[in-house]
């Protein structure tokens, strides 16, 4: 990408974020209104403090009068000054939260709509990255950013006009002097960086030491290496002083090396000053806001550059947000509505791929009867999974058809194509809620009887029953063992009688004698339903009324168990090498 | 804070020079207003230039000797917070490695690594911040005080009466708002949680049709956290208007007072100017010592998780070489037993998380050579009872007994250096291929390694790899699938050549013919070690030479199968719901029998 291409792109980003603010244009102008208001008065508060000075010149010589009439207008401005900058905090802290709240019930609103490819294709971290922590940095780095930079250069001009009222000598001397603070802060930051660069990667080595070591302590203990990994450590720990002390310190010479240069140029203007005052062309209390100024002109310049670094990180970030608020969403869906299934499907020479270099799915046919028991099988990769993917549309085919009963799925709602389907994969999934929630996910007026029904059939009240507030239970991701949370899932899909069933692995993690209950379950649930069911333990699939054998993709084999084993291909050498021993 | 202060030894000198170089740097800024009086009062007044000069060139001198004081304290805080954060990092790594499982448990491993990185990093910034910058906010806002003091007491009344206001101000705000901050922080955590569950359970959401209801459950969390943030927002904004209110109001008293002063001639104009310029410094002070407070907060908090972590007990004592000495001679007799591996003796242990015993009651005896199958469902306490025989946990009663001795008197090598383990979780680690497998053993040569790789059914694995041994493993193996792991992870426990192996489930990953090649080729093995394997397949464990069956936490069965599939019921289920064909068979044959019989009798 030229570097051309890059502005563009960041002009492009700066307009989508205007347009997002764009909601609370008055909120916005109002905000520079102030923010220009409360700068021109904090400046002119020391311009009248240096009238009133000069009403005191020396015994008997003091000018009450006018002295009373200076700060009794300095107090209005200031109170002025400040209730202008409270607001414009107020303004400045809405706007920002409220762009952030807006932008993330718009990426929410994306999630559930993206096509299943995107969400595949990036990883939960990087997405729940953009959505909390990137929209944040937005709205600190961008909005905060942009009135910090505003009023900077408020400030600047506001403050470069007085002094020149002032006295135009001493003006400027300070404005040619600023330079040097900035090119001192320059030198010290490229002299930094490098050892910044350094205790970065050695931070990251050492994070992903602890990462390891500590993630798997039990590995680490279970073998003795609780010394290695502490020696490792302590290299990587006292490199990672070096570089820190190092970077620490030289870091911090910023701060006083900048300070020092401004309190020669401070020396300068009372120098410069108190000659101007002598030859008559400046008053001590002109001198006094000089000074003022003087001490608080550096300020606005340092805070600039580093909101333009800010700003910079901000685009980027916004970049990120974009991508994933623009990417386009699933096909819009179909306004048709399909009836309850009677569980006919027919593949119809589908072939599909997740990525076009690489084909998976190809001219795949299969007709399935309503109530049919279908069983899939194969190494992993061989498109099992992808196959459910098609069934319940979180991909589309990329050629063929896929109908139950008579409605092709691509042209029905797609709420009314799942609602035929109850669904169980490996990957078990629960919500932080209740168990209740949990289980009437899918039908929340369900009542407890339901449900209590549905967990005893699915052999998951055993452990219900034993929680400390039995359906009530708040659970999350850690609160269950594996096969629990499959469970769980299970009494999700039985309270819920649909007329198809999915079932990807779904009782991978519950030992074989809940298994079989469970099964015999499902048998009863599943009578005259169609079902799919994808698996590796044999014994699981054996009663389907047919097996598919899955490879590459393409399905190598098909019938029952029967028929399958006497045909003597790849199920039944899959299905033997169960038995080794017993055959021995 | 207070419990970490023993890792700023070493740096005590430093811890504070710091601060005291800072402090000198702070009084060179205090004498500016004074320096800028004279100038005025003397100088500009009398009309002397070389007055003027020579107090411009003391303030040069203030300049660069604040300088150096600076530069000074900024290298003392350097190398004392750096310092202070290595050993700290250290101490908690090593604390870290030598917790016991159960202390691990409680903990979880999460945070530990959290508080090991971020929150090590957040205290040395706090640290750092706090040598440097503590100690000069109040000492300039006491010293414009002071110094105003000695300029003239009714005037210095007015710094009198502001300071302990501000800083009423500043606490008020800050203690109002750190909880707020917090809650704000919790619902943020909310919205997160919330964000990361709709992406896992994309597929379960779509498939139930819950997006709106999902939808409508963000808003109300991306509502209250925006509520809550401008709610906090507010408060804390009125932090710089109320203090620059309060400032100003106090120099218009200031002035005024000093005008009256003036007029009476107890003080010159530029006494008055130096006031207002103590009132400047002031203000700007407080502003840094504000976002001060925040970096120190942020540190203190980091401050207690740490210490939190250090308070832990690690849990687990090991004999020291003197007791063991004492105790050689009490086990000289069980010594005799040599063909006792393993003995459990009424042995029962609960997880300190739970209350309910894991396991209970449980009595078997492995002998040396034998493979011990342990089946059972899930939950049923298998894994939690292969983890005491190497004494990961202590029995909560009755005793573990290893090779004739109880595992309480081994020493920790010794102890584990007997043991080959393969936990149910493939875990490998950053490295070559070799690097892992020598953590079974760092003296194997590659003939040693190349053997465990083959037992292992790994062969085609890493010949599969250009790279062979030198094969890079990235971190937690990502780039080698989870049979490929598997395996590698017994090869690594075979490498060790133990006396023990125990197989924690560890080839649930492996189809059933490799399942099948790795039981036969780790049976051909040296006749003395000892093998348990923990399975939920019956095939995996069925040819072992005894088979314990758990059900909820005790032993319902143990011998070989054939015994088993007479005399235990569960065993015999949990073998039906795996070989329904078996069971047809048996079911037939017994019926026949009993035809048979009956036409005996008959």
């Amino acid at each position: 990408m030229s570097k051309n291409d890059k502005k563009n792109g960041s002009l492009q980003t700066l307009k989508k974020v205007l347009k997002i603010i764009g909601r609370y244009k008055l909120l916005l102008a109002l905000s520079i209104v102030l923010a220009t208001l409360t700068v021109v008065l904090q400046l002119y508060i020391p311009i009248l403090f240096g009238y009133a000075i000069d009403g005191i010149i020396a015994e008997g010589k003091v000018d009450f009068g006018s002295i009373e009439t200076y700060l009794f207008k300095t107090l209005i401005l200031i109170a002025i000054a400040s209730i202008a900058t409270w607001v414009m905090n107020a303004i400045n802290n809405r706007l920002a939260y409220h762009v952030v709240r807006d932008i993330r019930a718009k990426a929410i609103r994306q999630i559930e709509r993206l096509p299943l490819s995107f969400l595949d294709s990036h990883g939960t971290g990087d997405i729940v990255g953009r959505v909390i922590a990137d929209t944040d940095q937005l709205s600190d780095g961008l909005l905060l950013g942009f009135t910090q930079l505003f009023s900077g250069i408020v400030t600047i001009l506001v403050t470069i006009f007085f002094m020149f009222s002032k006295n135009v000598v001493i003006s400027v001397m300070v404005i040619a002097l600023t330079p040097i603070s900035f090119l001192v802060a320059r030198f010290i930051a490229t002299h930094t960086y490098a050892m910044f660069q350094k205790q970065t990667y050695t931070r990251g080595l050492q994070t992903a030491l602890v990462e390891e070591m500590v993630g798997n302590q039990k590995v680490v203990k279970a073998f003795g290496y609780e010394e290695k990994a502490e020696a490792r450590f302590d290299v990587l720990n006292k490199e990672l002083k070096e570089y820190s002390r190092k970077a620490l310190f030289y870091s911090s010479l910023t701060n006083p090396c900048t300070r020092a240069v401004n309190n020669v140029i401070y020396a300068l203007v009372a120098l410069v000053g108190a000659n101007r005052i002598m030859a008559g062309g400046l008053t001590v209390g002109g001198l006094s806001v000089l000074l003022a100024y003087a001490n608080q002109y550096m300020k606005p310049f340092n805070d600039i550059s580093s909101v333009i670094t800010e700003l910079q990180n901000a685009l980027a970030c916004a970049g990120r947000i974009f991508e994933l608020i623009e990417t386009k969403p699933e096909r819009k869906d179909s306004p048709q509505v399909m009836d309850m299934a009677k569980g006919n499907v027919t593949i119809d020479d589908v072939s599909f791929s997740y990525n076009k270099e690489k084909k998976l799915i190809e001219h795949f046919s299969l007709d399935v009867k309503p109530g049919t028991r279908v069983a899939i099988v194969g190494p992993t990769g061989c498109g099992k999974t992808t196959f459910i993917n098609l069934l319940m549309r979180f991909y589309d085919v990329d050629a063929g058809a896929i109908k139950v009963d008579d409605w092709t799925i691509t042209d029905v709602a797609r709420h009314s194509l799942r609602r035929n389907y109850g669904m169980v994969l490996q990957e078990t999934w629960i919500k932080n809620a209740t168990i209740r929630e949990n289980i009437a996910f899918g039908k929340p007026d369900a009542t407890d009887e339901e449900i209590i029904k549905a967990a005893k059939e699915a052999h998951s009240w055993g452990f219900i029953r034993r929680m400390p507030k039995k359906l009530d239970t708040v659970i999350n991701e850690n609160s269950l063992s594996q096969g629990q949370k499959q469970l769980l899932c299970i009494t999700r899909v039985m309270l819920l009688l649909p007329p198809m069933l999915i079932l990807d692995e779904a009782t991978s993690s519950i030992d074989t004698r809940t298994e079989v209950k469970i099964s015999e379950a499902f048998d009863k649930m599943m009578e005259g339903r169609t079902s799919f069911i994808v698996a590796h333990r044999l014994s699981t699939i054996r009663n389907a009324d047919v097996i598919l054998v899955m490879k590459d993709g393409k399905i190598i084999e098909q019938g029952n168990h029967e028929t399958l084993l006497a045909k003597k291909g790849f199920y039944e050498k899959l299905y033997n090498s169960q038995f080794e021993h017993v055959a021995v | 804070m207070i419990r970490l202060m023993k890792y700023i030894k070493g740096y005590e000198v430093q811890s504070i020079l710091a601060p005291l170089f800072k402090l000198f740097e702070a009084l060179m800024d205090l004498l500016v207003p004074i320096v800028i009086a004279r100038i005025i009062d003397n100088g500009i007044a009398n009309g002397n230039s070389a007055y003027v000069w020579k107090y411009f060139l003391f303030l040069i001198l203030l300049a660069a000797l604040g300088l150096a004081f600076s530069i000074t304290a900024q290298w003392f805080a350097a190398n004392a917070s750096v310092g202070f954060a290595t050993a700290l990092r250290k101490d908690l790594f090593g604390h870290i490695q030598g917790f016991s499982f159960s202390s691990l448990d409680k903990v979880g491993t999460d945070t530990l690594i959290t508080r090991i990185t971020s929150d090590v990093t957040l205290v040395q910034n706090g640290v750092n911040m706090a040598l440097r910058l503590l100690l000069r906010s109040p000492f300039i806002v006491v010293g414009a005080m002071i110094m105003s003091f000695t300029i003239d007491v009714k005037c210095a009344l007015v710094f009198a009466v502001a300071i302990p206001l501000l800083s009423l101000v500043v606490a008020a705000i800050m203690f109002v708002t750190i909880p707020l901050f917090k809650k704000a922080q919790g619902a943020l955590d909310r919205v997160l949680g919330i964000t990361r569950e709709n992406l896992t359970g994309v597929r379960v959401i779509r498939a139930f049709c819950k997006e709106d209801d999902e939808i409508a459950d963000f808003d109300e969390k991306n509502n209250e956290l925006m509520r809550l943030n401008e709610f906090v927002g507010r408060i804390s904004a009125l932090m710089n208007p109320l203090t620059f209110l309060m400032v100003n109001v106090a120099t218009i008293f200031l002035i005024k007072q000093g005008a009256i002063q003036v007029s009476i001639g107890v003080l010159k104009q530029g006494d008055v100017v130096a006031m207002y310029n103590y009132m400047a410094q002031m203000i700007v002070e407080l502003i840094k010592f504000a976002a001060l407070v925040v970096t120190i907060t942020k540190g203190l908090a980091g401050a207690n998780r740490v210490a939190d972590v250090l308070d832990i007990e690690q849990g687990m004592e090991y004999p020291t070489s003197e007791n063991k000495k004492n105790k050689k001679k009490n086990n000289k007799k069980d010594k005799k037993d040599n063909l006792t591996a393993v003995k459990f003796e009424k042995v029962s242990f609960a997880y300190d998380t739970s209350g309910e015993e894991a396991v209970t009651d449980i009595n078997f005896t492995a002998k040396k050579g034998q493979t011990i199958g342990i089946i059972g469902a899930t939950g049923s306490g298998k894994s939690t009872l292969v983890n005491l025989i190497p004494r990961f946990y202590d029995a909560t009663a009755g005793s573990v007994i290893v090779d004739g001795k109880d595992v309480r008197e081994y020493g920790k090598e010794e102890l584990l250096s007997k043991f080959g383990i393969v936990p149910q979780k493939a875990v490998l680690f950053e490295g070559s291929i070799r690097d892992n497998l020598k953590w079974g053993n760092d003296k194997a040569d590659d003939k040693q390694l190349w053997k465990a790789i083959e037992l292992a059914q790994a062969t085609d694995v890493v010949k599969g790899k250009a790279e062979g041994l030198d094969y890079h493993v990235e971190q937690n193996g990502r780039n080698l699938s989870g049979g490929q792991k598997q395996r590698l992870t017994i090869a690594r426990a075979l490498v060790r050549q133990p006396e023990i192996l125990i197989l924690d489930d560890s080839s649930s990953a492996l189809d059933f013919a490799t399942d099948a090649k790795l039981r036969s080729a780790i049976a051909g093995l040296d006749k003395n070690m000892t093998v348990f394997i923990v399975s939920q397949r019956t095939s995996s464990i069925r040819h072992a030479d005894n088979i314990l069956v758990l059900d909820d936490g005790c032993i319902v069965g143990n011998g070989t199968h054939d015994k088993l599939m007479e005399s235990c019921d569960v065993y015999k289920e949990i073998y039906y719901s795996q070989f329904p064909d078996e069971m047809k068979k048996d079911t037939d044959a017994l019926n026949n029998k009993r035809v048979n019989g009956k036409e005996v009798t008959v």
